[in-house]
């Protein structure tokens, strides 16, 4: 119940099971083969020559000459560069963590049996069906001091009430946050909410008898029993904080100034815009590597070393 | 041998037969990103007249000038070109040229004498080794400032002739509760309105310097200095729901009465025509600065190389019908630009057309635009550290400075 982890087919023991096992397999093999050769020559193909790419001085087109680690010196000198990788360490670490704690809070309510149940479920779901433009958009109307929630409220009266985060610089990035927060609960919260249902009644009635409080079944034991919808979500939203692009173009444009730039927008930007392949690739690069970098000891810890033990 | 000879007399028939059929509906794909109202009604205007000199005009409009030239260049590389392809004046199509993508047009260009009847930096931001190798269509204007008429004469001020007196009547316009500069505030307007400045105050000179030859010493001059300080007195000129606003909704800040004045370039006319208004009565456009030097870019249209001969002859055709005089006018009513012909009769054309046409007949006060100038890298690095010091208020002058300097060594 408690892990999900893919484990690999247990090791044939005899040569009968070898062959029976290829027999079998053969097809299988065969109508994976094309989405492998894809995996293997589209994304690891241009991986590798988006990597190559990063190491040479191309502009408009990609030039094979070798320039060095230039780029990457270039790269981490450049303000943007570096205020968009603190904030995507901003974003990912307030989004997925609010996203996780609101859908979670979100799905105990719903979970309570409350009246209209369907309605709630969809009103909290609807903000995901909208793409991050148009959420975007809405929050730029919404947040703006001259057209928004400042006006409304100093029209209602409140002359000195100011909320001004989308014009200044240092709390624009959380209003990024704020909109991708509207955006991701309803998500986390069908997910937690799938695994609320999932769990046994008995567990709640022992727990009655043993006259344990509410809240504290919520975090001693069923926290502990959805941790694969956990698992779930974060993976989900952490796909997401690592192409957050839209979202910022159609909200603020990564203003004011460049605070609130993004490694994506960044690479985007130099790459189609600014006919700076080499940076743009080089910025690419280090993406890749961040991320590998923090899913390699997750991957390890998950299904390598279970499988270790197994063995 | 003999079969050889006998397939390749075979091919030629094929080839002769299905290129005089061709001939008979001389069919132009045309990939540009002219898709707002406006625009599309000026790209109309090419078909239109293309339709007429007996071609099929097929449009391939892409959003966003950026998806337009990657979708082009991806299919002239690919092998499957359009027959003819938008650009902006300027460095955008440089790498087309050495990788021989485009065709020259120089006898088209000598036959119809274009290096007489065009502006000099509109003829140099096409010409390559001495050939041209795009056909320029119209010449826009970057740095005009619009303004409203009725604000400053109801506040007892006259438009603004050079940049500091611009601060001082803004002062005494944001006194009187009147947003002074409506700016769109998304990092290429903010340097927009930088390269106005600079031309403006600083000069001609020293913006080619900055954005042309690009070595440092221009920004360590103390004119620079005082340039950079000047616009940075501007901050406090624009209303705090500038950062993020699009440029048309500035624009519209001036047509309802709410600013007094908004830079951009003459394509914000559209929005002025939009509102029903018109070009000296609820609205005038000057160029600030001592003496009016005008920053001029504009579009240019590309022909990918091809050895069809078809495409060849509808190619000459286009390019005949993008300079007919007539066209000319009648497009660029439409896009709010000028005609990139100095010798047609623009008497037709708005106040501020004509205005454009004639400060644009003393070349002096020709300057080339910044695309023109700077390859993309770099006028991409200028707008991070323009956007980083208007949006900035603490950040000093010579730190601004040290970034273009940073900039300008990057983009060598």
């Amino acid at each position: 119940m408690d892990t999900i982890s893919i484990r690999a087919p247990s090791v044939p023991s005899s040569g009968a099971k070898v062959r029976r096992s290829v027999r079998t397999r053969l097809p299988a093999a065969f109508a994976l083969l094309p989405t492998a050769l894809v995996v293997l020559v589209v994304y690891i193909g241009c991986m590798l020559w988006t990597v190559r790419l990063s190491f040479t001085s191309s502009t408009l087109l990609p030039k094979l000459d070798w320039f060095g680690f230039t780029q990457y010196t270039r790269l981490f000198a450049n303000d943007r560069f570096v205020t968009s990788a603190e904030n995507i360490v901003i974003f990912g670490a307030l989004f997925i963590s609010g996203c996780l704690i609101i859908g979670f809070l979100l799905a105990v309510f719903i979970e309570q049996n409350v009246r209209g149940e369907g309605l709630f479920r969809t009103v909290f779901l609807y903000p995901y069906a909208m793409s991050f433009v148009v959420t975007g958009v809405a929050w730029q109307w919404f947040l703006n001091p001259g057209l928004g929630l400042q006006k409304l409220v100093r029209d209602m009266g409140f002359e000195s009430f100011t909320f001004d985060w989308l014009v200044n610089q240092r709390m624009a990035i959380y209003t990024i946050v704020i909109a991708g927060l509207w955006h991701g609960s309803g998500l986390t919260m069908a997910i937690m909410l799938a695994g609320l249902r999932g769990i046994d009644k008995d567990l709640w009635k022992a727990a009655k008898i043993d006259g344990i409080p509410t809240w504290r079944v919520y975090t001693s034991v069923v926290l502990p029993l959805l941790r694969p919808m956990v698992v779930t979500a974060t993976v989900l939203l952490a796909t997401g904080v690592v192409k957050l692009y839209d979202l910022v173009v159609a909200m603020t444009l990564g203003g004011p100034g460049i605070a609130t730039e993004v490694p994506a927008k960044f690479v985007m930007d130099h790459l189609f815009e600014r006919n700076n392949i080499g940076l743009g690739t080089a910025a690419a690069t280090i993406m890749l590597i961040t991320v590998v970098s923090v899913l390699a000891p997750w991957v390890y810890t998950r299904y390598v070393r279970p499988q270790g033990r197994h063995a | 041998m003999r079969l050889k000879t006998r397939v390749s007399a075979y091919i030629l028939a094929v080839a002769l037969i299905s290129s005089s059929g061709a001939l008979a509906q001389q069919k132009a794909e045309v990939l540009h990103w002219w898709t707002s109202a406006g625009e599309s009604a000026s790209v109309r205007v090419f078909a239109d007249q293309f339709t007429k000199a007996g071609g099929t005009w097929v449009d391939n409009a892409i959003a966003g000038g950026a998806n337009a030239r990657t979708a082009g260049i991806n299919r002239m590389v690919g092998g499957n070109p359009p027959t003819m392809m938008q650009f902006n004046t300027g460095k955008q199509f440089d790498e087309l040229v050495s990788n021989d993508l485009v065709r020259d047009v120089d006898q088209q260009a000598q036959a119809g004498k274009w290096r007489q009847v065009m502006p000099k930096p509109i003829v140099d931001a096409t010409v390559r080794e001495g050939k041209f190798y795009a056909v320029p269509v119209n010449i826009h204007g970057q740095n005009w400032m619009f303004y409203n008429t009725k604000i400053f004469a109801d506040a007892g001020l006259e438009p603004p002739k050079t940049f500091p007196e611009l601060v001082a009547s803004g002062e005494k316009l944001k006194a009187k509760g009147i947003i002074p500069i409506a700016l769109g505030g998304q990092p290429n307007w903010e340097h927009n309105l930088f390269r106005a400045v600079v031309v403006g105050h600083g000069g001609a000179d020293m913006f080619r310097q900055l954005y042309g030859t690009r070595k440092p010493d221009v920004v360590k001059s103390p004119k620079f200095k005082e340039t950079v300080e000047l616009f940075g007195k501007m901050r406090g000129l624009v209303d705090p729901g500038s950062p993020g606003r699009n440029w048309n909704d500035a624009t519209a800040l001036v047509i309802t009465n709410k600013a007094a004045m908004h830079f951009n370039g003459d394509w914000a006319k559209g929005e002025f025509i939009a509102a029903g208004q018109t070009a000296g009565k609820e609205y005038g456009c000057t160029v600030v600065g001592q003496e009016p030097k005008l920053v001029i870019g504009g579009d240019v249209f590309v022909f990918p190389a091809t050895t069809d001969k078809t495409a060849l002859a509808t190619q000459d055709k286009l390019i005949q019908v993008l300079l007919d005089p007539t066209t000319q006018v009648e497009f660029n009513k439409k896009k709010g630009s000028i005609p990139v012909r100095m010798d047609v009769d623009v008497s037709s054309m708005d106040t501020c057309a004509q205005k454009s046409h004639s400060i644009l007949q003393d070349p002096a006060n020709q300057v080339e635009s910044m695309e023109i100038l700077s390859p993309p890298n770099f006028s991409g690095a200028m707008q991070d550290a323009v956007t980083q010091y208007w949006n900035n208020p603490n950040m000093s002058a010579d730190s601004f400075i040290e970034k273009i300097v940073n900039a300008m060594r990057d983009a060598a």
